[in-house]
């Protein structure tokens, strides 16, 4: 209460003061907005930025970051397999910072190969559910009624399920789908489908709700008053001032996302051999743990978990950073 | 409950030919419309939807693909597995997620609690099954400890075989009650901490903050009480993804659960179990949610009103 | 020998933009049996030392000098502990909003017999035996009952007298109200003031009102200390502060206070702190077109019926319905301000929504200009919309805070191509001018104004089109009284010198009878009374009308300093 009554005052100051003066340019507004200043202001932040930009900027690089191509047969050799890292192989000499695997491939080249694929996928089934949440719930929450009544209850019975189950039967049906020849490479497609299709309802219900909020609010009904249609009224209206929530779990969806693709290629059902992403390759290091091999499975492993959480380290920032109510 | 039926059996129905993979290729044409005869793949959809919901009523979800078995067989004797192991985790889960939750928000800017919750996210970003995996390294390979798959000894109660007791049992539950429950309660705790902050700010805490009440009384009286109704409706859904998030960490330890069969069934598209393990699932979640709503109607006394005068 | 002392008290709060005071050097004294008010506008501090006092500042909020002293006790100086034994027992708190000020999981007996065997350390059964006293001493009929029920079973203004029994629970000496009416209909807030009143005489209790009405004020408090900006501008007895202030400010404020009693032409615009703005209403006038000339009512209301779903489902016989608009017909006249007045819950803003086409009718028809536009195709809707605009109650949500402010404005005239797409930036940059806020204005968003400064622009979008017909749904009703009485004034310009047509929705008779020439009543959503504004006041037909008039605000202590001599009958 005392703090709000401030607040105005402040504004109020602040209004009457700038009045005259020209507004500032859209960089230095953003800035100054007070999202940039808690982004300065918390090192937490700072650092899982960095490291996502890191993580996705080695990513999208590989193939000129990485030292070997581990896909190209041409490049490996079988006597390199399981090299421990940073010593030399006892048969060819060859050396590798983070060791190899066991057909010789080096196992930070194969990361950043599997990075490249659980980010793809991570990035593209969160595409994916956003358009679909996004679109769902602004139509159950704008229209209400009958569309409103379907479209929820379809999200209510698929919440009851939990996404990774969705995920499964969604990739099981699938794979009896497809053609036998053509499931590897359907794998990745039907992994961001099924990963998408189990996601959509959070972002379907966050806008939702934002959606019933705004709506009531009067700057809508200034619109409507005007004869503006429903549509462009949910686009140019609603839309921008329902995506901060959106943003939120967009970033934590990213994280799980990463990590529902992992635990699917580990499972069997996600990323085929030939294309690995990270959990493909911690299921094939999972195999040499009890035969000493460690460094096959730690560092895929270190990477996964690195990567959700700075991606999750971003979300939760944002969330608390978004939050007028803690501010 | 009809919904999912209709949906696991139709989808199932037209996924794939279950023949063509349990025959092989040198089977001949007799063969295989002898083994779609048996399985009832001939007859018309409505007809094998109805006598697959009639026989499911019945307890009788037909013949595995794969096993040549009963479904209801194999479900009933992997059962026990499972809903030990999610039993355990979900204490563990609901209790550890609690306590945490409200300590965090309690001692909001403690280290102790920016440390849990510091931790908590490492937990998020966690996967089961990496869990799983650093457990089986650290406690099995490394210590020694603990064994890294199976139940251990089992003792058959005739209609249930537990592992409660046994040592080898007991030791057996370690890993795979943490591992299923570690992530379910990093995500209760942090559900709990903020809906527990939302509630510390709302106006009725101010006035009883005014009005002289103690802390304790205000923190584990008023505020606990207003953060439990929403955060057991989200309880209920992680204590239904406890038994999804089972079929990892049974491939994880080779846990001999519903989960592990659910799993193979998939690769090998064995559509009885997979129908049965599904319609299992939702009775799960049926009866979960039941109890959801009857937990709402003890805490809120809104709702009581509400059902009271018709509303 | 007074209860509570606060001595030069200076309260900040510590922002990115620096240490924001927002108290600076406060000073009150108040004494047993008393009942001081502390009012000011939005920003003024008030509130902010409540909560100082109390120990519960928010946040980063510390209390940087001065002190506050109970009895003979300096209690600023406390730490957490000692602060809690006296919080509650010597000192109290009301809180604003009774809906969420209690525990909604809790029967009102179980809070009540907590608070009292906290303080008392009596026995269950007798704290309970007490609390079934406090609730009937606070008027709560049948006390032995209601001690067992939940607060959503109470009304708005049951709940309040709970939240007073509570505070009253520990036999505190003071207690602090913090705008204990404001979220209350006036004919409880009315009931609710006398309970806090009687209840002063009988126990001695000092009591402090904050509030920004200054009707609350003048009715209910011996003495009154005023803030403006975080600093005391004048304190002294009720009389002489409200009858005679002495601070341009105080006066500034009390001429702003709409009257009850007499209809003004203007408010008299005493300026105080650089808040006053041009509103040219003149040089619009140069280029608007003439108002064509229309027979009879420009706007007819015919019967208007509007029914909402209470519980829905699937079978049309079980769902049931709740009548927010029965039967409601009224016409407005070319030019004229029609005034709709009623409590929460009335329907009058529905109604408003109806003629503005934003409601389906479920009855009834609106005639705009002798043609139906109520159900009509959409070009013959077309053709009136441009001539029918809206203001609406809350600043702060009738704006996009996603788009700038010249996007807003420009909105209505782009969408119905009032004016040539060319001309539409030059035509906002003019309309901005003219509402006092400039051009530079259209480059910013909403959030960069304040409230008064955002109803300007709110207006501006309104006048985009040129349009005939206003509707005003509580335009002031979220303003402070100076901003209001700008706001007012600047509807009344537009009556005058535009001719606009108005409806105007209030739940506040006085501002009523400033602003309408003809008034409706509105009760449970039907039409009690319609009649001349100065009619209505002098002769109300209806009892209803009659109960709402004596409920209204006494403002007969409040200095006339300022007003025009005459009261001038329209």
């Amino acid at each position: 209460m005392a703090l709000d009554t401030q607040n105005t005052s402040d504004a109020e100051t602040v209004a009457t003061s700038d009045d005259l003066k020209a507004a500032p340019s859209r960089l230095a507004r953003w800035w100054d907005s007070d999202l940039a200043y808690s982004f300065r202001r918390s090192p937490v932040a700072m650092l899982s930025g960095t490291m996502v930009f890191i993580l996705v900027g080695a990513a999208l690089l590989a193939p000129l970051i990485a030292p070997t191509n581990p896909y190209d047969p041409a490049s490996l050799n079988l006597m390199n397999g399981f090299t421990p890292p940073m010593t030399p192989n006892a048969f060819t000499g060859d050396e590798f910072f983070m060791g190899t695997d066991d057909q010789g491939r080096g196992v930070f080249s194969t990361i950043l190969f599997g990075m490249r694929i659980s980010l793809f996928v991570g990035f593209a089934a969160v595409a994916f559910a956003m358009a679909l949440g996004i679109t769902l719930g602004l139509l159950a929450g704008y229209m209400g009624g009958r569309v409103d009544t379907v479209i929820m209850r379809v999200a209510d019975v698929q919440l009851t399920f939990p996404a990774i189950l969705v995920a499964i039967l969604i990739f099981g049906i699938a794979k009896g789908i497809t053609p036998v020849g053509a499931r590897d490479e359907m794998a990745i497609w039907v992994l961001i489908i099924a990963i998408g299709l189990s996601d959509w309802v959070q972002f379907a219900r966050v806008v939702r709700g934002a959606t019933l909020v705004e709506k009531s609010r009067e700057y809508v009904a200034a619109a409507q008053l005007i004869g503006r249609s429903s549509g462009s009224i949910m686009l140019r209206h609603i839309l921008p001032n329902v995506m901060s929530p959106v943003l939120v779990i967009a970033t934590i969806s990213l994280a799980l996302a990463i990590i529902a693709e992992a635990t699917l290629s580990f499972l069997g059902v996600g990323a085929p051999p030939t294309q690995p992403s990270l959990g493909t390759l911690i299921r094939i290091g999972q195999g040499f743990l009890f035969s000493g091999e460690w460094w096959i499975l730690l560092f895929p492993s270190i990477t996964l978990l690195l990567l959700a959480l700075s991606v999750n380290l971003l979300g939760d920032w944002l969330r608390d950073a978004l939050n007028p109510k803690l501010r | 409950m009809l919904v999912v039926g209709l949906v696991a059996f139709s989808m199932f129905r037209f996924v794939g030919d279950p023949v063509e993979g349990l025959l092989g290729q040198e089977a001949t044409i007799e063969d295989i419309e002898r083994l779609r005869d048996r399985l009832g793949l001939n007859d018309p959809f409505p007809v094998q939807y109805a006598n697959f919901l009639a026989r499911s009523v019945q307890g009788d979800f037909g013949i595995s693909y794969r096993q040549s078995r009963p479904v209801a067989e194999i479900i009933a004797e992997r059962a026990p597995a499972t809903l030990e192991l999610a039993f355990v985790s979900g204490v563990l889960a609901i209790v550890g997620g609690i306590a945490l939750g409200v300590y965090t928000a309690i001692r909001r800017d403690g280290w102790a609690a920016n440390t849990i919750m510091t931790l908590s996210l490492v937990g998020v970003s966690l996967p089961t099954f990496l869990i799983g995996i650093l457990l089986i390294y650290l406690f099995s390979v490394e210590l020694g400890w603990l064994p890294s798959f199976g139940r251990g000894e089992t003792v058959d109660l005739g209609f249930w075989s537990t592992g409660f007791l046994t040592t080898s049992g007991l030791k057996a539950l370690i890993l795979p009650a943490i591992t299923l429950g570690l992530y379910q309660m990093t995500l209760i705790m942090r559900l709990v901490r903020s809906e527990m902050l939302e509630v510390l700010r709302a106006d009725y805490i101010r006035f009883a903050r005014a009005r002289g009440l103690r802390e304790k009384s205000i923190n584990f009286r008023h505020a606990l009480k207003n953060t439990l109704v929403p955060v057991i409706t989200v309880t209920g859904l992680q204590i239904g993804s406890i038994i999804a998030f089972a079929i990892i960490t049974e491939t994880v330890f080779q846990w001999p659960g519903v989960g592990l069969l659910f799993i193979n069934a998939i690769q090998f598209v064995d559509i009885p179990v997979m129908a049965a393990y599904l319609m299992l699932i939702s009775v799960m979640f049926v009866a979960i949610n039941l109890i959801v709503d009857m937990l709402y109607f003890a805490i809120d006394p809104r709702l009581r009103a509400g059902r009271a005068s018709g509303h | 020998m007074a209860v509570l002392e606060i001595d030069d008290l200076s309260v900040t709060f510590e922002s990115r933009r620096g240490l924001f005071t927002a108290v600076k050097d406060a000073s009150l004294t108040l004494e047993p049996g008393q009942i001081h008010g502390l009012v000011g506008e939005s920003g003024a501090g008030k509130s902010t030392i409540g909560a100082a006092v109390m120990g519960l500042l928010d946040g980063s909020g510390a209390i940087a000098g001065g002190r506050v002293q109970f009895r003979s006790e300096v209690i600023s100086a406390l730490d957490r502990s000692a602060m809690r034994n006296l919080r509650g027992k010597k000192i109290s708190m009301i809180f604003q909003d009774p809906l969420t000020s209690l525990n909604p999981l809790f029967t009102v007996g179980q809070q009540l017999v907590e608070t009292i065997t906290e303080h008392l350390g009596v026995s269950q059964t007798e704290a309970k035996s007490r609390a079934i006293d406090l609730l009937d001493r606070v008027g709560i009929p049948d006390p032995v009952t209601r001690v067992d029920q939940y607060p959503h079973q109470f009304s708005g203004g049951m709940r309040q007298r709970v939240v007073i029994a509570l505070a009253l629970c520990s036999e505190p000496d003071v207690i602090i109200a913090d705008e204990p009416t404001t979220a209350l209909d006036v004919s409880i807030q009315a009931q609710i003031l006398d309970l806090i009143r009687d209840l002063v005489r009988e126990r001695q209790v000092g009591v402090i009102i904050i509030t920004h009405d200054m009707g609350v004020i003048a009715e209910t408090t011996d003495r009154v200390t005023v803030m403006y900006q975080g600093e005391v501008v004048e304190t002294g007895t009720t009389e002489q502060v409200m009858g005679r202030p002495n601070h341009p400010y105080t006066k500034s404020l009390i001429a702003a206070v709409p009257r009850p009693d007499r209809k003004l032409h203007r408010f008299p615009q005493i300026s105080y702190g650089g808040r006053e703005t041009r509103f040219a209403v003149e040089e619009l006038a140069q280029d608007w077109p003439a108002q064509p000339k229309s027979e009879g009512p420009l706007v007819r209301a015919q019967n208007l019926r509007k029914r909402f779903v209470e519980k829905n489902s699937l079978i049309a016989s079980r769902r049931t319905y709740f009548t927010a608009v029965d039967d409601v017909s009224f016409d407005i006249e070319p030019g004229k301000i029609f005034g709709l007045v009623g409590e929460s819950g009335s329907g009058k803003s529905t109604i408003a929504r109806m003629v503005a086409g934003l409601h389906q009718l479920d009855g009834g028809e609106v005639h705009f200009d002798g043609t139906t536009v109520s159900g009509a195709s959409a070009d013959i809707r077309e053709a009136y919309v441009r001539q029918i605009q809206m203001i609406f109650q809350d600043p702060y949500s009738s704006l996009n805070p996603r788009h700038r402010v010249k996007d807003i404005v420009a909105e209505p005239a782009r969408h119905l191509k009032v004016i040539p797409a060319a001309r539409i930036n030059d035509h906002v940059d003019q309309l901005l001018e003219k509402v006092g806020l400039g051009a530079a204005a259209g480059k910013k968003f909403p959030h960069e104004f304040s409230g008064g400064q955002r109803q300007r622009i709110s207006i501006a979008r309104a006048l985009a089109t040129q349009p005939r017909f206003l509707i005003c749904d509580e335009p002031t009703s979220a303003l402070d009284v100076s901003i209001q009485a700008q706001i007012l004034n600047i509807l009344k310009d537009l009556q005058d010198h535009l001719g606009l047509t108005m409806l105007f929705i209030s739940h506040d008779l006085p501002v009523v009878r400033q602003m309408c020439d003809r008034v409706g009543v509105l009760r449970g959503g039907k039409l009690v009374e319609v009649a001349d504004t100065e009619d209505l006041f002098a002769k109300p037909q209806h009892d209803y009308t009659k109960q709402l008039l004596t409920l209204m605000p006494k403002t007969d202590l409040l200095s006339n300093e300022g007003l025009e001599p005459q009261p001038l009958i329209a």
